[in-house]
């Protein structure tokens, strides 16, 4: 390693330094005047690169001039400015006051949205965009070739940084975006009207996504899986660099660029994860971020969770088994293919049930749950397959302890944080361990994952397997329902309810958490590796964010708010997934819009909404209950 | 109420944060150029009062009537825009922001075709301020970051305002220049409704007291007959 | 032996002495209540006994032993109960079970992971609220009372483990005039009839003259003055206090005349 490749390498770095930061200065803008995480962000950035590859050329037939590249890359980011604004009016708007995990998911909801919207527009095909005029050529650096258009690409983060300094503190918008990020509620009391700011910060925000967009597309081709890369490595960014700070955000990107540059030649295979790694002690060591600060005067959200504890009456315990004895019927009396989906709902059901315990019990809003769902499926697997050669009987029964410890080891970082922060942290580490799996190809295949995990022959058909599966997941299910009745779940509520009271009467709340956390980790692993058996193999979509998302629209389908919601929501969430995903082009067009629906409409979810409606009925009839202040 | 043109009412005004109840129905009412002081001990509801008719906490009950508008459950912007200026007790200023920058957030052009306050005038009132304009407002003293507040409130250029705790925590040279500032505004024609534990304050400011104590208006008349009052004082002032 | 001493406790905050040399003791049984203005240091003090303020130097001493620095959830265990000024309860529970999941933390059984918490010391449970007047409330979801009744079953709260000392912080506010009375008069009741002594601040006058044996007067930090009821009420300093400082009233006064018209 001489010295002119160590030179282009930090080069290098810098470049993607630069273009990290153009992207996340603007998610770290709408944050801190918002005080939403836009989960669109990446999407925005992927409209950016789409609308310059469609944009740019077209203007470079008028004439092949720089001018006419640097006006399409503008153009198109004005464009996806405008589309910024119109999340805003339409969505985000009606969010403000929502939780955060609402929040998270309704941005998400975009998220699917585009990815349709961009399948259908410019289809499945990469589109490489030109290479700008007069930036072709590569220029000589220290003996080494280094393309212009990085050089250039160096330029512009500090200029964007430049010109947003400008923005921030030559004008009374930027004054006023500085002002609502430190404190919003003053800002309005002194007269300034919020749902503008808030309108022209998305479309400043948007603006810098997509331009972030188009100006990578002489690098990359624009493509349909730009956005959900980008957005967790500009999450990373900001937080590390401190939510809601631009600074912080260009501190941030250099770091990451330049541990990216140089962490590729030590560990090739673990970028992401030194990046994730990273983060995760910049957190512990400093919550808000380097250059961040505790958000002044937020508004206070009421516990999202289980709010009464409704217990079983005769007619429910009847309903239930019932439930439970037609579901054991399903491999005597139903087709393979039922057999099949049920087998699938029951996994999914533990999965879901386990986030529940996490997230409606506990309070803490996962982002990431399919990590130990992954870990689970995942270790069953390669135990399975690989040198040890294990037997299902026990491989499974290994996926719990697996996922558990896994939990345990992130949860340590988790629990030290709350809010959005948390929710940050655990997609960070769902992160980590996709990264793992699609980079370590020796161990986990790469992408196409380990194929050949199948169960011995006494459970080798489907309806043998279907026992092998129902036995643990309504054991495993029981048993969580029981802990939520018991102390351990009553104390998590407790912690969630008033930290500051359960503190006061002798609860260690860290470290009950720290426990709930590696519980529904280890019950989450456990689903993942029966579902490993019944694919007969693994691979990254396990781990990945969609499914992490999955997992709380059951979640929140079911009602986060009822104990046995999230089983129900599990059952017609993946039964109508699977019914409908084969016969339309636009799955997760409809997901994501059901998702905001969702949202908007009935953020009690199914079973909270029919409990609601019941509840009224009840009061109506019955004597007049004194509702809570 | 007698006499004189009311700017701003409340009537029955209630609030609470979540369960807790801070305000049981506050009747009040401040005229157009007069100088109002709340006063009551620590706890009474004299900040949960402003902050209920900023519309900062939500009224459970009640109205407030200002400029002949009911107002009661608008956003603090439109009731800013309307011409009510606010200073908070904890100040609030905003730290990132210069002195310049500060102001330039409270700007608003007046209604009607008064004189606006500019920079260049508040100077001349807070002279402190213009030897920094250019400061960031994290490096001023308690007493600065005070005087701000209230000059940032007046480039809205409000008609009347609410000043809550002005002289609390400040030191006594500080605490007179607060006084110049509530006068300076009255002679401006502008009315003030301010939150006050300390009588000596209050009495060189205000025409008029209201005490508050639990949440209702206990006394109300004018502040040399408080100053008389023994009794009222010692009940609801001191211990 | 006093059940608390306090010695010499100290806290600065940045430059501003938050509490400077508070001393006080409090007997087993004994009501005593913090008074000040706005920003006196009731509250550094409060939780520097508490544990949720570590003091820069001075002592607290608990029934002989020093408790100084230790975190809340141990002081607890040293039999120290506390309220708090806006009333904190486990909202998605019931009455009895607030009151039973103390008494589960005091049993140590927070990781119990299948017995049926309902049925766990409810008797117990019961005979607490029996003592705070809410045991017909017991199994109504704590969210639905009125905020006086959550007051008291945060007392019920508090007494679950059976503390030699209560600490209170304005426990009656936010509640109607006519609650307030009830809550202290219970208040004094059990604290006497269990010799539990009881530290509170409180802003509303009519409760602290009411029922403190003792009051003490914090202003800027120090303890300007200690005394019963009727020597506090006869102490001059204590009402310039309240009313502001004097220093600056002249001042104030040539002034007015000179700037208004």
């Amino acid at each position: 390693m001489d010295l002119s490749f160590l030179a282009t390498q930090a080069l290098s770095g810098l470049a993607s330094a630069s273009s990290l930061f153009v992207i996340a200065s603007g998610l770290s803008i709408v944050f801190g005047v918002t005080r939403i995480v836009n989960f669109a962000h990446g999407s925005l950035y992927m409209l950016g690169a789409y609308a310059a590859v469609t944009i740019v050329p077209r203007l470079l037939d008028v004439s092949y001039s720089p001018w006419m590249f640097f006006l399409g890359v503008l153009a198109s980011a004005v464009a996806v400015g405008l589309v910024g604004v119109t999340i805003e009016v339409v969505l985000l708007r009606r969010i403000y006051r929502a939780p955060e995990l609402f929040q998270l998911l309704a941005t998400f909801g975009v998220v699917l949205i585009v990815q349709d919207v961009v399948l259908k527009v410019w289809g499945p095909v990469d589109i490489p965009g030109p290479r700008a005029p007069g930036l072709r050529h590569g220029v000589e650096i220290l003996g080494e070739r280094f393309p212009a258009y990085e050089v250039f690409l160096i330029v512009v983060g500090p200029m964007v940084l430049a010109l947003l300094w400008l923005l921030m503190h030559r004008t009374r918008f930027g004054v006023l975006v500085r002002a609502a990020t430190q404190d919003r509620e003053m800002v309005g009391a002194l007269g300034v009207n919020q749902a503008l700011l808030f309108t022209a910060t998305l479309f400043l925000g948007a603006f810098l996504a997509g331009l972030g967009g188009a100006l990578q597309i002489p690098r990359v081709p624009a493509s349909a899986q730009m956005d959900t890369a980008v957005i967790t490595e500009a999450f990373v960014v900001t937080v590390i660099g401190g939510m809601g700070s631009v600074p912080g955000a260009f501190l941030a990107s250099l770091i990451i660029g330049q541990l990216q540059a140089f962490g590729i030649l030590v560990f090739p295979k673990v970028t992401l994860v030194l990046v994730f790694l990273l983060m995760a002690a910049v957190l512990v060591v400093k919550p808000y971020g380097l250059l961040g600060r505790p958000a002044a005067a937020g508004h206070a959200v009421a516990p999202e969770g289980i709010l009464s504890l409704a217990h079983f009456g005769r007619t429910e315990s009847l309903l239930a088994a019932l439930a439970v004895a037609a579901l054991l019927a399903v491999p005597l009396i139903g087709d393979a293919y039922t057999t099949k989906v049920a087998i699938e709902v029951m996994v999914f059901a533990l999965a879901a049930f386990s986030l529940q315990f996490l997230m409606g019990v506990g309070g803490l809003v996962s982002f990431g749950h399919a990590a130990y769902f992954g870990i689970g499926a995942y270790a069953a697997g390669l135990l399975a397959t690989g040198p040890l050669k294990l037997p299902m009987e026990a491989a499974i029964p290994l996926a719990p302890v697996f996922a558990g410890a896994g939990a345990a080891l992130f949860g340590f970082f988790v629990v030290r944080l709350s809010g959005i922060y948390l929710a940050m942290l655990t997609l960070a580490f769902a992160q980590i361990v996709h990264a793992v799996c699609f980079q370590w190809v020796e161990v986990t295949g790469g992408d196409n994952g380990v194929v050949g995990v199948w169960p011995p022959a006494w459970a080798g058909n489907r309806e043998a397997y279907f026992y092998v599966v129902a036995l643990p997941t309504l054991a495993a299910i029981l048993f969580l329902r029981r802990a939520i009745y018991a102390p351990f779940g009553y104390t998590l509520r407790a912690a969630r309810d008033s930290a500051t009271r359960a503190d006061a009467i002798g609860i260690d709340v860290r470290s009950h958490r720290w426990l709930g956390f590696t519980l529904a980790g280890a019950a989450a692993g456990l689903a993942g590796g029966l579902y490993a058996f019944s694919k007969g193999s693994i691979d990254p979509t396990m781990v990945s964010i969609p499914m992490s998302v999955d997992f709380l629209v059951m979640v929140l389908v079911g009602g986060i708010r009822t104990v046995a919601g999230p089983l129900v929501g599990a059952a017609s969430f993946h039964a109508l997934k699977d019914f409908f995903m084969p016969l339309t082009d636009f799955w997760r067009l409809f997901l994501g819009a059901s998702i905001i629906a969702m949202v908007l409409l009935f953020p009690r979810g199914v079973v909270g909404a029919a409990e609601g409606l019941r509840g009224r009925m009840r009061r109506r009839r019955g004597p007049a209950v004194a509702r809570p202040a | 109420m007698s006499g004189g043109d009311i700017v701003l009412e409340a009537e029955g005004l209630r609030a609470a944060y979540g369960q807790a109840q801070i305000l049981f129905g506050v009747d009040l009412a401040l005229r157009r150029g007069e100088v109002v002081a709340l006063m009551g001990r620590n706890g009474a509801g004299k900040t949960t009062t402003l902050k209920a008719i900023m519309g900062l906490v939500p009224a459970t009950g009640g109205r407030v009537i200002f400029e002949g508008r009911d107002v009661t459950r608008w956003e603090p912007f439109r009731i800013a825009r309307l011409g009510l200026g606010y200073v908070p007790e904890e100040r609030r200023i905003f730290t990132d922001l210069t002195v310049f920058e500060n102001l330039g957030v409270g700007r608003r052009s007046p209604a009607g075709g008064r004189a606006p306050w500019t920079p260049e005038r508040l100077f001349s009132i807070f002279p402190n301020l213009a030897e920094m304009k250019n400061r960031r407002a994290s490096a001023m003293s308690g007493g600065e970051q005070q005087m701000l507040t209230i000059a940032r409130t007046l480039m809205g250029n409000p008609r009347a305002v609410l000043l809550d705790e002005p002289s609390e925590g400040l030191a006594p040279v500080i605490v007179e220049q607060m006084a110049d500032a509530v006068l300076r505004m009255k002679r401006e024609g502008i009315a003030v409704l301010l939150s006050e534990q300390n009588l000596n304050f209050a009495s060189a400011v205000s025409d008029r007291v209201y005490v508050i104590e639990k949440g209702s208006v206990r006394y109300e008349g004018k502040t040399e007959a408080l100053e008389a009052e023994r009794e009222v004082r010692e009940a609801y002032l001191t211990v | 032996m006093s059940l608390l001493v306090v010695d010499r406790l100290n806290k600065r905050f940045g430059g501003v002495w938050a509490a400077r040399a508070v001393s006080f003791s409090l007997e087993a049984g004994e009501l005593l209540a913090v008074i000040g203005p706005n920003g006196a240091g009731k509250s550094t003090t409060f939780g520097m006994v508490g544990g949720q303020v570590e003091p820069d130097s001075g002592a607290v001493v608990l029934a002989g032993e020093a408790i100084t620095g230790l975190p809340s959830r141990e002081i607890w265990r040293k039999g120290v109960g506390r309220t708090f000024q806006v009333a904190q309860t486990f909202v998605s529970m019931t009455v009895a079970e607030n009151v039973q999941m103390a008494l589960v933390s005091r049993r140590g059984g927070t990781r119990n992971l299948v017995a049926d918490t309902r049925a766990l010391h409810r008797e117990e449970a019961l005979a607490l609220l029996d003592g705070v007047g809410m045991r017909a409330d017991a199994d109504r979801p704590v969210s639905e009372l009125a905020y006086g009744d959550v007051k008291r079953v945060e007392l019920a709260v508090a007494l679950a483990a059976a503390p030699k000392l209560l600490l209170m912080d304005e426990p009656t506010a936010g509640m109607a005039s006519k609650e307030r009375a009830g809550l202290m008069e219970l208040t004094a009741r059990v604290a006497r009839a269990r010799r539990i002594g009881v530290l509170f601040t409180e802003h509303d006058m009519d409760a602290v003259f009411a029922h403190a044996d003792r009051i003490l007067v914090l202003v800027r930090g120090e303890i300007i003055a200690a005394g019963t009821p009727e020597e506090i009420r006869r102490d001059a300093r204590v009402k310039r206090a309240y009313l502001g400082e004097t220093g600056t009233k002249a001042a104030l006064r040539a002034r007015r005349e000179a700037v208004a018209p």
